[in-house]
């Protein structure tokens, strides 16, 4: 008889969003509490790894047709290029800079480009996971 | 500007992470990393010159000021031997071309070549000591990536070995390192140095000065901690074994110096006698196992452990000539030993073997390789006009006037050794019977030769031109002797 497994992956379709949508709120919020680059990317791919789980690795490959071994070079280069940026400014590499700006629905927002430096980290965090978890499941 | 400190380092990392996109085009691979690698070449001997003319070279990361950033420090010997790394990591590279093979380069080979140049050139120029554990890290990922690239029987065996032992010393590393923040409060080399200068003579200072022995000796392979290094170093191909031999153990050289004379200068009667005692066992056991063996990599891997031994007993000699015998004698050894292992990797490339009672008449067909290796041979045991003279002369000169004659007997014998057991692999390999014909012969040296010749004939040159290079490793010795020019030029006071 075949298993089925309809409960876990109804459930996953939902806790998935919730879980993304927590790890985006961990990310974003690392400059003033506790968070970061890492801690949300941990997050997403454990979003990520739920959907694994209910499903397997062919329909999320159709789902998310992407290679995540790409995230890793595409991560490192927005941190270094962060860093590089500061040589355009005359100042030593990796300094960072900040500022308050008034958006359109948030209001006023400090924007600071230390975020750019978590954004790489982030992808690195996430490709990695993803790219060790697949391999092992895909290895016979 | 004072940007171009980190530029190398950038440079590397820069392009290890583009040529990730690159997987399957191995031609593009090889482009992008031999331009990198030459540009770093030039970018890096531009710094020896800015460092030259404009002494010690800092970037401060982030623009915090030290003590509280990271520092990264350019003085002579950090650019010295980032130069020297980064020619030995063009030859690699240009020798990897025709050697390693298609299924590895598609495997990330190149790209992890290049994030084992950054951690190396990290170690090399950072001024922070948890930033030297980062990087060495960097640099030990790298390395156990590459050591197990390919996926034979004994690289799997080996690389266990090698990362068992370099996952404890880190965390060995990692402890220390908290010892020494618990005492002191600081990470910051220079202001490390000053504190414990203040502090004075503390039994708690000496211990973690010992405790950092045991870890950098681990990756440098000093006399009872180099156990692991001549099994892990024969498994993987010869060009990783090349870089392997050339730079993974000098760092940890490097790290011993610039620890033992910028910061643990508090007690020196107690450390620096036990660093010489393991220096002299190091020499011995480096020579018995380079007389023992009939491999011809592993007699170059227990050569790489003599000459760890006498670069470290440099460091204890404590004047500016034992300095610059040590310094120069290390460059040296980088480049010739990047030679050898080469030469080695030609060699077993012709003959499909590494056993040296299984070949001979090599320079029946191949005379031009084996006059490089009577060269590297010569350059290697310090025969006059070579390299490896001058750096054993000051050695042996300054040994002398501080009176250490066990260490001058020692080390001259273990040179006549050195050289009967390099000169054994020429004579059964290159002269003597003929065992293959050319078609019987598993692959060419095409190509293969333009690298090796690059970097003996650097050896040349620095053997010939000793006037002209002396200036600069004398300048890397008196920083080394001088702590005060290091601390005032990274904390501006």
């Amino acid at each position: 008889m075949k298993s089925n497994d309809i409960i876990l992956q109804t459930a996953a379709k939902f806790v998935t969003f919730i879980i993304m949508i927590f790890s985006f709120y961990i990310f974003l919020g690392g400059h003033f509490g506790p968070g970061g680059g890492f801690v949300g990317g941990l997050l997403t791919s454990s979003a990520l790894v739920l959907m694994l789980l209910a499903f397997d690795i062919k329909t999320m490959s159709t789902v998310i047709p992407f290679d995540y071994k790409l995230l890793i070079p595409i991560g490192l280069l927005v941190a270094l290029g962060t860093g590089v940026g500061s040589f355009f400014f005359h100042v030593p590499f990796l300094t960072h800079a900040f500022g308050h700006f008034t958006l359109p629905i948030i209001g006023e927002t400090e924007l600071a480009t230390a975020t750019i430096f978590d954004l790489g980290v982030y992808l690195v965090v996430v490709g990695i996971t993803m790219t060790i978890i697949q391999t092992i499941g895909e290895s016979e | 500007m004072s940007n171009f400190v980190i530029l190398p380092l950038i440079m590397t990392m820069f392009s290890g992470i583009v040529l990730l996109f690159f997987k399957d085009k191995i031609r593009v691979q090889r482009w992008i990393s031999s331009l990198s690698l030459l540009l770093t070449v030039v970018a890096s001997f531009y710094l020896v010159h800015l460092v030259h003319t404009k002494g010690i070279l800092t970037h401060e990361l982030g623009n915090w000021k030290p003590p509280f950033g990271i520092v990264l420090v350019a003085d002579m010997l950090s650019a010295l031997l980032v130069a020297t790394t980064s020619i030995i990591a063009l030859c690699a590279v240009l020798f990897a071309f025709r050697s390693i093979g298609e299924a590895r380069e598609r495997f990330y080979f190149y790209p992890f070549v290049h994030f084992l140049i950054t951690g190396v050139f990290g170690a090399f120029l950072t001024g922070d000591l948890f930033n030297l554990f980062v990087f060495f890290e960097v640099m030990l990922m790298s390395s156990y990536v590459l050591i197990i690239l390919g996926g034979t029987k004994i690289q799997l065996k080996e690389s266990i070995k090698y990362i068992l032992v370099n996952v404890v010393s880190s965390a060995l590393f990692v402890i220390s390192v908290a010892y020494l923040y618990a005492v002191t409060g600081t990470l910051n080399m220079a202001d490390l140095a000053l504190r414990i200068t203040a502090a004075g003579d503390q039994g708690i200072i000496t211990v973690i000065a010992m405790l950092l022995l045991v870890v950098f000796g681990l990756k440098g392979g000093i006399f009872p901690l180099y156990f692991w290094l001549p099994g892990s170093y024969k498994a993987p191909p010869p060009v990783i074994s090349a870089l392997f031999g050339a730079l993974l153990t000098k760092v940890g050289l490097y790290a011993i110096f610039r620890v033992f004379t910028l910061i643990f200068i508090h007690d020196q009667a107690f450390t620096h006698p036990i660093i010489g005692y393991l220096a002299i066992l190091t020499i011995i056991v480096g020579t018995i196992g380079a007389v023992a063996y009939h491999d011809i990599e592993k007699i170059v891997i227990y050569n790489i452990i003599v000459a760890v031994g006498v670069i470290l007993y440099g460091l204890t000699i404590g004047s500016v000539d034992g300095f610059t015998g040590s310094i120069y004698y290390l460059v040296h050894d980088m480049i010739i030993k990047g030679a050898l292992f080469l030469l080695c990797g030609a060699v077993i490339s012709v003959t499909g073997t590494a056993d040296m009672r299984k070949m001979g008449g090599l320079i029946k067909h191949h005379p031009f390789m084996g006059w490089l290796f009577f060269l590297s041979i010569l350059s290697l045991a310090g025969i006059p006009p070579l390299s490896g003279f001058i750096g054993k002369l000051m050695l042996v000169q300054s040994g002398l006037q501080s009176h250490s004659y066990v260490f001058v007997g020692v080390m001259l014998l273990s040179s006549l050794l050195v050289l009967y057991s390099a000169m054994k692999i020429f004579m059964t390999c290159f002269w003597g019977e003929q065992v293959l014909e050319s078609s019987q012969e598993k692959g060419s040296t095409k190509g293969l030769l333009l690298p090796i010749s690059i970097l003996v004939g650097l050896s040349v040159v620095l053997g010939i031109g000793t006037e002209w290079a002396l200036p600069y490793i004398t300048e890397a010795a008196k920083t080394l002797a001088d702590p005060m020019s290091y601390i005032q030029s990274v904390l501006k006071e």
